[in-house]
């Protein structure tokens, strides 16, 4: 565990010293190169901005309502087909179209039961191994103008299941 | 379908409300949440506004290109309409390989503009490529090394043992991935077979004349 929080505060510092490193001993100028990625980062986040705000306002009108519950639970067969409890459906739902949303009935669930419980086990594998489906492909496809998104949803959608029912399968086994 | 889902998530949210007694937080949250959506913006200005330039610098000095070569058998096999030393290739391994170590920020701008290099590759419209689609597949089944937030909200709320989630994690992220390239191939092979045929054909048509 130490090891791992260790490590991983590696991971960020270092990346950017290899980076920077590498371009100074082959000859970039670095710093020009950063100062025009750095402008083009601002245009991607102008261009995904209005993406975001459309999103985050109709997930937080859906949950307020109620209505989020309700669909929750109006999944729940279908969950209990997966051997998905009840309580992670809303995780699930949520996980799809954002991830602070998705934190926060997380640590709802770990406040309830606790972290180290069967559904505080299975949340915690299910954050790890799903993406915020439906708000990857609005910000991906809105950059590039494209509507039609083909086959993408229902592939992500196959995934994404597909890890949500793993992470129920492997706490049943290591629990 | 982004346009249906949006409309059922607003109208059906507000409908709902109308009969639940709950149009007071309706109001509230779409001024909180706009708030936030605007608050995660300037964020992200900041963040990816970093990493597009640390990639910037990448590109610049060839590190990309050597990213791309050691991930191109890799690359080719999931996305084979994809040219060799195509600038597309670079993005997705910059993507993944942020993707893997689990800098979600770093991942987004790589992912952003490999998607703009794929749709260089189209003709155009608005219609995702079949590249496109397996791009984000992969992109979304996410594999992921270290969930280091689930670690820290774990040992936050009291777990004996916060990263006992790292194992099984990792099953499940390789479970998820290997179900979207699973979904890729299927795709690839029912619908491909016979449109490479045409491609190649039409690619054809396009020299003689």
């Amino acid at each position: 565990m130490k090891f791992l929080l260790y490590f991983s505060d590696f991971i960020v510092p270092f990346t950017m010293f290899y980076i920077v490193v590498y371009g100074f001993f082959n000859r970039t100028d670095v710093y020009e190169s950063f100062l025009k990625g750095v402008k083009e980062g601002f245009q991607i986040v102008i261009e995904i901005a209005p993406t975001m705000i459309a999103l985050l306002v109709s997930i937080g009108i859906f949950r307020a309502s109620g209505a989020l519950d309700s669909f929750s639970e109006l999944l729940a067969p279908a969950g209990k087909l997966l051997h998905i409890p009840v309580e992670v459906i809303p995780v699930f739902i949520v996980r799809i179209f954002s991830s602070s949303a998705a934190v926060s009935f997380v640590l709802d669930i770990f406040k309830e039961y606790g972290p180290d419980s069967r559904l505080g086990m299975i949340v915690s594998i299910m954050m790890s191994c799903t993406e915020t489906v439906i708000y990857t492909i609005t910000i991906y496809y809105m950059s590039v103008n494209i509507k039609k998104t083909r086959w993408t949803l229902p592939g992500a959608m196959f995934a994404t299941i597909a890890g949500a029912v793993a992470s129920v399968a492997i706490t049943e086994l290591i629990m | 379908m982004l346009n249906i889902l949006w409309v059922i998530m607003i109208a059906g949210g507000i409908f709902f409300a109308a009969f639940h007694g709950t149009m007071g937080q309706i109001t509230e949250s779409f001024i909180s949440s706009s708030t936030e959506a605007v608050n995660l913006c300037i964020f992200m200005l900041g963040v990816i506004g970093v990493w597009n330039g640390m990639m910037e610098i990448a590109v610049k000095s060839g590190l990309m290109k050597k990213i791309a070569k050691t991930m191109y058998p890799f690359i080719h096999w999931l996305f084979p309409d994809i040219p060799p030393r195509h600038k597309a290739n670079e993005y997705i391994a910059a993507n993944m390989a942020a993707n893997i170590l689990g800098l979600g920020w770093a991942a987004t701008p790589a992912g952003l503009k490999a998607m703009r290099e794929l749709q260089k590759l189209e003709e155009g419209g608005g219609r995702a490529s079949d590249m496109m689609c397996a791009f984000l597949v992969l992109n979304i089944s996410s594999l992921q090394l270290v969930p280091i937030n689930m670690i820290a909200y774990r040992s936050q709320y009291g777990s004996v043992n916060p990263a006992a989630v790292v194992l099984p994690a990792i099953c499940a992220t390789m479970i998820s991935t290997i179900a979207g390239i699973v979904f890729i191939k299927i795709i690839e092979i029912t619908r491909y077979n016979g449109k490479k045929y045409n491609r190649k054909n039409k690619k054809k048509r396009r020299w003689i004349q």
